[in-house]
């Protein structure tokens, strides 16, 4: 009982980190169907955004006393950062490249390469200040009356917005770099967040040792998923989603916004990279490389999953999590030890980490063999297909 | 079409070295009476940058210092040290290319270069083929001995020995159990084959080890494995690279695996400039084994550190690979002097032998061309350095190793001619 509940928690603790990684690329490339090789820096930027978030409230004084619940606030910083940023990526290159995946590849794996060597080379604070600029930039006209921003007086309220936000940004950027020292220089340097003590250490339970940081993860994704599954099945703006990847010439003569919809879309996806990126920054360290250490699972769990279908990811993810238990940590030989020798011998030499990535992957290379289209494959007619 | 192709390209080769050669000859300046160029060859972008950015700095640092002490002196002239600085990319095969680059077209005496051990073994053919010199600054698994590498760094018997050796003995878990952790690539799986036979030989047992692939940070499993293992607390000798560390031990401390619940961890790749990125809080109890700690007590470690804070400011740290890096610069400049040539052939025989008083203490080149050196067990304190715990007296190398099952009975000695790289001693 001990042993099923312990491996059980494992599994679900991996594959929470794999889900809560996938769940923004399974609306992203699921819905959408754009390949977005720059999912992974958005998650990076999510995890420099808790990182700054932490830097803040340690050195701003009227901050300190609520230190312990930084992780909270930069978990809404995380989703906006990389929310902006992704809009950002979808009005200047994505939308180009609808409906030709090899362009959308190659430029999106140029933009994550960019981003990549952007946060080596210029200082966070004045990073932080650019995000603050296009997040005012970009939403700020969506404050401002319609009637305003028609004509030569729209041109003229536009220019006077982008400038008060491009100075919002230079104060911001300005005033991070004297108030953290760290944040006033670029480096190439992995970065640390640590998580405040009420976080740190595990809850004994039966013998088992939980840890509290894998418990807060599977508690964010569990969030993040009911948020999800909310948003697209209940609210006017996910029901437009889901008629948009549906049949989106359709749903733009029944009056959809159809750009509209690839905004918001391409908006959330990115945004919950953001609130992975605080997770895995919760595990490890955050570097200009964290993002690509996740990517490649992610598409793994999505295809797995069937493109387009959230259940299928979440399915996806948490049999890759007790898969990866169950094989790498050795528990067959645990449960059963007297199994025959050569199938010991077999299951012996896979259970390393290394050994048991193969053999996960190679049983996904199966599985897709014989179910090329994944756990559960879009029903009904799509347009495009 | 093809032949006429390749002369052009020798040709456009051929001349862009003449006029390399004459920039770099035509600038000599101040009190010297001539200039030598070296080369640095380092990982500036890509993963590996952040530690090898920090060697090209001390090495840049120590051609400063010996060029204000008035440079190289080869037969009554005084040479200045200018140097050339490649970027090998975090990829392996660049260093090699990068290689070609300084010693064909640069026409460098002397390359100092390499972190990991896959960037060596690239370079190796290079440096064999062309008869030129490579200086090798890393602690690293040894198992190689070539007379075209001068290798500055620990082998085994000067970092892993002496601390498998405490552990089992002398620390507070000394007589429990060990678990070997690593990275996923020769280092660590050469260094754990020679920490088994070790332990086997103390009387010790292994109870697991795990190998982490580069770039994963999912360490789940492995800590399930671990508390399976050592129920209730052991040894756990830890080869983990870089950002791989920060996942380790931030999840083994969230899952009890803590020097007060009895676990204790032996680093061999965390060094002062880790423990900083780390964080202390993570760290403090579990220990490192290195040639060089910052925290040694004495006029040449701490002249050291203050010059290193001096020229690249007061927040970094000086660590035993950047210790390494150092002393080859200087241990080729004496061995020049001493060969009165910058000639490679002369320089190798000259080399061995030299001794320099190096920030760890006296050090010296060994027929095998590795350096004797002092080993320093060290416990990692809550101000994020080493509290120093043992040192041995200077310990030879062993560029083959002598618990490691292939190559027992091995030695290498380059200054005798009949034994060379693997004689059976």
């Amino acid at each position: 009982m001990q042993l099923f509940l312990e491996s059980l928690f494992n599994g679900v603790a991996i594959g929470s980190v794999l889900l809560v990684a996938a769940l923004g690329l399974a609306i992203v490339f699921g819905l959408m169907g754009v390949i977005n090789l720059a999912h992974g820096e958005l998650m990076m930027l999510g995890a420099y955004s808790t990182y700054i978030t932490q830097l803040i409230f340690k050195q701003v004084s009227f901050l300190k006393p609520f230190y312990d619940s930084y992780v909270i606030v930069a978990i809404g910083i995380a989703f906006l950062v990389s929310g902006t940023v992704g809009i950002l990526l979808e009005r200047t290159v994505i939308r180009r490249l609808y409906g030709s995946p090899l362009e959308t590849l190659l430029a999106t794996w140029g933009v994550s390469l960019i981003l990549q060597q952007f946060v080596r080379s210029v200082p966070l604070a004045y990073a932080s200040g650019l995000v603050i600029a296009l997040f005012f930039g970009l939403f700020s006209p969506l404050f401002i009356s319609d009637d305003l921003l028609h004509g030569a007086k729209g041109k003229l309220i536009r220019a006077f917005t982008w400038g008060f936000s491009a100075l919002l940004g230079v104060a911001t950027g300005g005033i991070l770099s004297s108030l953290v020292s760290k944040l006033s220089r670029a480096s190439a340097r992995n970065v640390d967040v640590t998580a405040p003590s009420w976080m740190r250490g595990g809850i004994d339970f039966v013998g088992i040792t939980f840890p509290k940081t894998r418990l807060l993860i599977i508690l964010i994704t569990l969030i993040s998923v009911l948020v999800v599954i909310f948003f697209l099945d209940k609210t006017a703006w996910g029901i437009r989603i889901r008629a948009v990847t549906q049949n989106r010439p359709m749903s733009d003569c029944l009056g959809i916004s159809t750009e509209t919809v690839d905004i918001i879309t391409f908006g959330i996806g990115s945004g919950l990279a953001g609130v992975a990126g605080v997770a895995v920054s919760l595990l490890g360290s955050v570097g200009p490389n964290v993002g690509g250490n996740y990517i490649v699972g992610c598409f793994m769990v999505v295809v797995l999953g069937g493109v387009g279908n959230l259940l299928g990811t979440i399915l996806a993810s948490f049999s890759i999590g007790i898969m990866t238990d169950l094989i790498g940590a050795g528990r067959l030989l645990t449960i059963w030890p007297d199994m025959p020798s050569p199938l010991y011998s077999t299951i012996d030499f896979f259970a390393t980490t290394s050994m048991a990535r193969v053999m996960i992957f190679a049983l996904i290379v199966i599985f897709l063999q014989f179910r090329p289209t994944g756990m559960f494959p879009q029903k009904g007619r799509m347009v495009e297909s | 079409m093809k032949l006429s192709k390749r002369i052009f390209a020798g040709l456009a080769t051929a001349s862009l070295a003449v006029t390399v050669t004459a920039c770099g000859g035509s600038d000599s300046s101040g009190n010297f009476d001539d200039t030598v160029t070296v080369g640095i060859l380092h990982s500036l972008s890509g993963t590996m940058a952040i530690s090898e950015s920090t060697l090209v700095d001390t090495e840049k640092m120590a051609i400063e210092e010996i060029n204000a002490a008035g440079g190289v002196t080869v037969d009554g002239k005084s040479y200045k040290i200018e140097y050339i600085v490649e970027d090998g990319a975090s990829d392996w095969p660049t260093f090699a290319e990068k290689s070609k680059k300084l010693i064909d077209q640069d026409g460098v005496p002397v390359v100092f270069g390499g972190w990991t051990s896959a960037s060596r073994k690239a370079m190796l053919p290079v440096y064999e083929s062309k008869d030129a010199f490579l200086y090798y600054p890393i602690q690293y698994e040894a198992q190689e001995c070539s007379n075209n590498i001068f290798y500055t760094g620990a082998t085994p018997n000067q970092q892993s020995e002496p601390a498998t050796d405490f552990m089992y003995k002398r620390s507070p878990a000394a007589g429990g159990d060990f678990f070997l952790v690593g990275s996923d690539y020769v280092f660590p799986r050469t260094s754990n084959t020679i920490t088994k036979a070790q332990v086997k030989q103390l009387g010790g047992k292994v109870v697991g080890e795990d190998y982490l692939p580069l770039g994963n940070t999912e360490v789940a499993p492995i800590i399930s494995k671990i508390k399976v293992a050592l129920p209730d607390g052991g040894i756990i000798i830890n080869t983990l690279n870089g950002d791989q560390n920060v996942a380790f031990f931030k999840q083994i401390q969230d899952a009890g695996i803590t020097p007060s619940n009895g676990y204790y961890v032996m680093n061999y790749s965390i060094a002062e400039e880790e423990i900083s990125t780390i964080g202390p809080e993570f760290l403090e109890g579990h220990y490192g084994a290195w040639n060089y700690m910052m925290s040694i007590d004495t006029p040449a470690s701490k002249k050291f550190a203050k010059s290193f804070k001096k020229r690249w400011g007061s927040d970094r740290v000086v660590a035993d690979p950047q210790e390494s890096a150092y002393n080859m610069v200087y241990l080729w400049k004496q061995a020049v002097e001493d060969a009165g040539t910058f000639d490679d052939n002369a320089v190798r025989e000259a080399l061995v032998g030299q001794t320099f008083d190096a920030p760890q203490g006296p050090v010296e080149v060994m027929a095998n061309h590795h350096l004797s050196q002092t080993v320093r067990i060290g416990e990692i304190n809550a101000e994020g350095g080493f509290t120093i715990l043992e040192e041995t007296g200077v310990v030879e190398p062993q560029a083959w190793n002598q618990k490691h099952p292939s190559s027992k009975g091995y030695a290498c000695d380059w200054t005798d001619p009949k034994k060379g790289e693997k004689y059976r001693m």
